[in-house]
């Protein structure tokens, strides 16, 4: 081979937010393989100081169109951490609920609508609307259930406004809940054939494969999405306020947003890391899925993230119509949040579509930000694509251009980045 | 005829505005079969220049960023800008009250001058915008009767008066008496006093009806108990681009 490929995808398309991806093969040598964050930051942890901590999950929720749900949870959790403010048992139920729905909206919408097109070779969900209308209409009614889902508890899809300090400013109602779980449960047939459609399709995901580390919350006695302590696939467990020696963000001059290392010199965090860490603590269904699949830890090929996605939108259903039934059993819609103000620092943790998401807050007396810091997923994924993408693209270099430029982007792709948010 | 040819874009935001697009579900089917999309970088491979209608989300926040906004006007022939980034420039003028070496050194320290930013600002203060579409983030129906209206060649209307009259509609009890304090009075409608609704106040994130009173929003706010700080705080949050919140 001695012809020269130039590739440059500017921007990489069916993602969230602008990255680049550069890649120069000369005489079938890789002479440059980057991934590069183009997108303009927005300075949120600098703007957030001098703001009331009543307002602060309202503005850091605007970090993330995507994953505002998660931002919320975790901003809240961060001043109660702060504060020192405890919340019920039914509280932490429902946020639990919640981020359910993020999770299943998410996830839906990337395999759906932003994964499935390269599956079947197509440029964009839309064509497939009239090749696979079945199937895009399945993808459109789950989707709507679980926004309906986030917009019962969160008050919004997107945005949420019912979460606050310390609780909910407003409950939904005991049969607004028991009709969620109906839906939930009368939905199964339509996870189960999306399941089967995805499964079908996964063969045509690239076989590669690149040891690295997995970072994601872990809990004892469930699979965590809410809470838990960090934990790593080459060892170790760290509370959520030792996160910094965790993460080690840096700075590299081709992205406006950070990168993180741990113990190697990237990792990966996301589905697939959750899967590998909390694989025994999936739900019956979700494990089943998993195993049909040979979805097992530890799994190495960064593709298989959007299988791991389609075992969480299993266990999601799963768990979520289990809370609800907890829930109406004993329901309190009385309960009101209860706050006092005072100074501190806390850091809060919780596991977004994308990964496991840092929010970390100083409060004055007068409950005042003085600090702020938030790590989100994609930014800690960053290095793992640029080690991947070098990796991939020296098993790929000899594929024609237009299949080498494919791939590279179904590789970002499969990592659901989240890159404005991750400059935030 | 035609269809006409649709393009979507953003600048710094969070992208929630094009979710809530596709958040239409069912009815983004429709939205779809009846134009054609020829750029939508968030949801499809492939672009063009060639568009019709470019829906624009997002600040410009970068210098460098002015000349691809440009590009865009010069191609379009409706130009929209849709969420409160694009319109008013929502959260992301926070920052534009710190001193902007502060806030850059704030996030990333020493390196701080290799991370271009200017003060924020919606699309308007850099290229004429054709039709506003306002909300953090933008209602679903809202935008739909919009995009139908535009199909028509008619401009669709959007509300000029205060988010209090949706919020009396609604039936909420007025957030004052519940001990909170609220943009309402000062605030676009459109949004049917949404945020109340779920137990909240009204942030603004619709920006300013045409002639708000702000005065007596002021004087409210002092009523019942905000300093002239907090007050200030609470102007700035989504409207800090309008004279009266500077």
């Amino acid at each position: 081979m001695n012809a020269t490929k130039v590739i440059q995808i500017h921007h990489v398309t069916r993602i969230e937010g602008h990255g680049n991806a550069d890649i120069q093969i000369k005489d079938g040598k890789v002479e440059k393989c980057q991934w590069q964050i183009v997108e303009a930051p927005r300075f949120f942890e600098a703007a957030l100081r001098g703001r009331k901590w009543h307002e602060v999950a309202h503005i850091t929720s605007r970090i993330c169109g995507i994953c505002s749900i998660g931002h919320t949870l975790c901003s809240l959790k961060a001043t109660e951490a702060a504060m020192g403010i405890t919340v019920s048992d039914q509280t932490v139920k429902l946020r639990k609920l919640l981020i359910n729905g993020e999770t299943l909206q998410s996830h839906i919408l990337h395999l759906g609508y932003l994964v499935l097109p390269d599956l079947v070779r197509q440029p964009s969900v839309i064509p497939l609307a009239s090749t696979h209308r079945e199937e895009v209409l399945l993808v459109v009614r789950l989707h709507r259930l679980a926004n309906e889902m986030s917009d019962l508890i969160g008050g919004r899809t997107i945005h949420p406004q019912r979460p606050v300090v310390g609780g909910f400013a407003k409950w939904p109602s005991v049969a607004e809940l028991e009709d969620l779980g109906k839906k939930l449960e009368s939905a199964s047939s339509d996870v189960m054939t999306l399941v089967d459609f995805v499964k079908s399709l996964a063969p045509n995901l690239p076989k590669f494969s690149r040891e690295t580390e997995y970072i994601g919350l872990t809990h004892p006695t469930e699979y965590a999405f809410y809470e838990g302590d960090i934990g790593s696939t080459d060892g170790g467990t760290w509370p959520v306020n030792e996160y910094k020696g965790v993460v080690n963000e840096y700075l590299v001059p081709h992205s406006t947003a950070k990168f993180a290392r741990n113990k190697r010199d990237a990792y990966m965090v996301g589905a697939l890391a959750r899967l590998n860490l909390n694989y025994d603590k999936l739900l019956p269904g979700a494990k089943k899925l998993a195993d049909s699949v040979g979805l097992k830890p530890i799994n190495f090929n960064p593709f298989m993230n959007n299988v791991a996605q389609l075992v969480e939108i299993a266990h999601a259903f799963e768990d979520s119509i289990q809370l609800i039934k907890k829930l109406v059993q004993k329901w309190d819609k009385e309960e009101k949040p209860v706050v006092s103000v005072k100074a501190g620092f806390g850091a809060g943790s919780v596991e977004v579509p994308r990964g496991i998401l840092f929010h970390e807050y100083g409060y004055n007396k007068d409950g005042e930000i003085v600090w702020a810091n938030c790590v989100i997923p994609t930014n800690q994924n960053h290095g793992n694509i640029q080690k991947d993408m070098e990796a991939f693209v020296e098993e790929i270099k000899d594929l024609p251009q237009e299949e080498i430029e494919l791939m590279v982007e179904m590789l970002v792709r499969a990592y659901d980045p989240c890159v404005s948010c991750s400059t935030h | 005829m035609d269809k006409p040819r649709v393009a979507f874009f953003d600048f710094a935001s969070c992208e929630g505005d094009q979710l809530q697009i596709v958040n239409l579900e069912e009815d983004l089917l429709k939205v779809v079969g009846a134009v054609d999309i020829v750029s939508f970088r968030e949801a499809m491979k492939g672009h063009s220049d060639n568009y019709d209608i470019a829906f624009v989300e997002g600040s410009i926040t970068r210098r460098s960023d002015e000349p691809r906004l440009m590009e865009i006007r010069k191609n379009a022939k409706i130009l929209v800008a849709i969420g409160a980034c694009a319109t008013i420039g929502g959260v992301n003028l926070l920052k534009n009250f710190q001193e902007l070496e502060s806030v850059r050194k704030f996030v990333y320290g020493d390196k701080f001058y290799n991370y271009e930013t200017y003060p924020a600002r919606p699309i308007k203060a850099v290229v004429p915008v054709d039709l506003e579409i306002h909300g953090c983030p933008i209602n679903r129906n809202e935008f739909v009767m919009a995009f139908k209206a535009l199909l028509m060649g008619k401009k669709p209307e959007i509300p000029n008066y205060p988010v209090c009259e949706e919020c009396k509609m609604a039936e909420n009890i007025c957030v004052f008496e519940l001990g909170m304090t609220c943009m309402g009075p000062v605030t676009r409608a459109g949004c049917g006093a949404c945020c109340v609704g779920e137990g909240s106040v009204c942030w603004g994130c619709r920006g300013f009806v045409d002639h708000p009173n702000a005065d007596a929003e002021r004087e409210v706010l002092a009523k019942y108990g905000l300093s002239v700080s907090d007050i200030l705080k609470k102007f700035r949050l989504y409207t800090g681009f309008s004279e009266v919140s500077k």
